[in-house]
């Protein structure tokens, strides 16, 4: 078994527009920037994006958004100015999802769980559908969110929240082996982990890649049978973080 | 946000009057923006242990220029520092953390509190709406904590009878840090337990858009 890849264009040529693509990464910590960048290369369109931020900067899915790929994004932070600009001009679906059930209904899509209901949200517009996912290109709604089904448990009101399965995920490791075996470094685990769950065919760019054993059992965050195609990464994190801290 | 207008408690002395009610021994959740200053602000000797959304429990303060490390950063997308023995995850495992109960106190920002602990902080007219994790915090956490600038640069009093802009929760909020003082949501009104130097009764009442009790004045907060 090899998942070895050498050429990023040609693994991800397989991807047709209009995929579903879960993406990893909390803003740029962990974003697969180099295959978010061949995705734009190959000039993908009309991409369902499945990932916390829309990008804060035009990098990763910030750079997919900013070139108008995406017919859709789901996610808890789309808050970048072009993306949200394209919605109000009604070039692109928003499905606005709170952090904690995206990552809940991404693990659920590889985990076989068609549905679950949880408390997060309930009550709120979110929940209800009181908020715009689509307008038309005057800036008019004409689309709000589903309203999610409600049972309560235990007292407390719960929605129903579904699988969020995608066609492909697109993944940043620091360690991976032929096998497809990944680490991930302190902070950059984030949605790696969901969003190699939800994709069907994930693809994986690795800071290094390793031999198998090299990452002992024990130290495996994500075990291979969650990963299709391993690619080694030719650069490291290259965005623009904020400045540190608090004034 | 320190404007002109600027009256009580700078948003340092905010975060640092919250971080004096954190008690020894809690896991607590910061939001992003004023929350974010309360782990270089925590009293000597207190331990604390915050848990950041994107997966990190043991998060520090803010490093050094030669501390930085990129796969390190706080919710709020700046770079912070792990202390020893803290531990990391995914996202999935990081919000049953959230959901699951197991956070003491969940400090979050806040566009618009109530009397009745409902909270606002997540989209207003003409921003981009950034839900985040704050659903999931206020649904999960034990307390929750709210630091906010008491009125807006205009003026508009950020306490309010009920919400004018959509909710993050309802009947959640346990306990408000602002600039003009220490308030806890009492159903019907505020209860003021601490207000800030410079600032009167007065002040606080013309600043709030809705009931404020000073009964509780006093009433030990500080852990």
């Amino acid at each position: 078994m090899d998942k070895i890849r050498t050429d990023v264009l040609e693994m991800l040529s397989v991807v047709p527009d209009g995929s579903s693509i879960a993406v990893g990464g909390f803003g740029l910590t962990g974003a697969p920037i180099m295959l978010c960048d061949a995705l734009c290369e190959l000039d993908k369109r009309d991409l369902h994006i499945v990932a916390n931020n829309a990008g804060i900067d035009p990098t990763g899915v910030g750079r997919l958004a900013q070139e108008g790929r995406l017919r859709k994004f789901t996610g808890s932070f789309p808050s970048n100015k072009n993306f949200f600009a394209l919605f109000h001009e009604g070039r692109v679906e928003l499905e606005l999802v709170p952090q904690g059930t995206l990552a809940e209904r991404m693990r659920a899509a590889g985990a076989g769980i068609p549905a679950f209901y949880t408390p997060t949200g309930a009550g709120t517009d979110l929940a209800t559908g009181n908020y715009p996912a689509r307008y038309d290109a005057d800036g008019n709604v004409v689309q709000w969110l589903e309203p999610k089904d409600v049972r309560v448990f235990n007292g407390r009101p719960c929605v129903l929240e579904t699988a969020l399965e995608c066609d492909f995920a697109l993944v940043k490791a620091h360690r991976a082996d032929r096998l497809g075996n990944l680490a991930f470094r302190l902070g950059s685990r984030n949605f790696n982990v969901p969003a190699a769950m939800a994709g069907k065919v994930t693809f994986v760019e690795a800071q290094s890649i390793v031999e198998p054993g090299a990452i002992e059992p024990d130290a495996v965050h994500l075990p291979g049978v969650f990963v299709q195609h391993v690619v080694q990464s030719t650069g490291g994190w290259v965005g623009t973080p904020t400045a540190p801290g608090a004034d | 946000m320190s404007g002109s207008g600027r009256i009580g408690w700078t948003r340092s002395e905010l975060a640092a009057r919250a971080a004096a009610d954190v008690p020894d021994a809690a896991y607590v959740n910061l939001g992003i923006g004023i929350p974010m200053m309360i782990p270089s602000r925590l009293p000597e000797g207190r331990e604390v242990w915050f848990h950041t959304e994107n997966g990190i429990l043991g998060l520090g303060g803010v490093p050094e220029p030669d501390q930085i490390d990129l796969d390190v950063q706080n919710a709020g997308k700046e770079y912070a520092t792990i202390v020893v023995g803290a531990s990391t995850f995914d996202s999935s495992l990081s919000f049953a953390i959230v959901r699951g109960g197991h956070l003491d106190i969940a400090v979050l920002g806040g566009m618009q509190v109530t009397p009745s602990g409902d909270l606002a902080n997540w989209t207003a007219p003409g921003r981009t709406p950034g839900v985040g994790g704050a659903m999931d915090l206020v649904t999960g956490a034990k307390q929750v904590w709210v630091l906010l600038e008491h009125a807006d640069r205009s003026g508009r009093s950020k306490f309010m009878r009920r919400c004018s802009l959509p909710l993050t929760g309802a009947r959640c909020v346990t306990r408000i840090y602002s600039n003009l003082g220490v308030f806890e949501p009492a159903g019907s009104h505020f209860d003021c337990l601490e207000i800030a130097a410079g600032i009167d009764e007065e002040t606080v009442r013309e600043l709030t858009d809705a009931d404020v009790s000073f009964a509780r004045l006093g009433a030990g907060t500080v852990a």
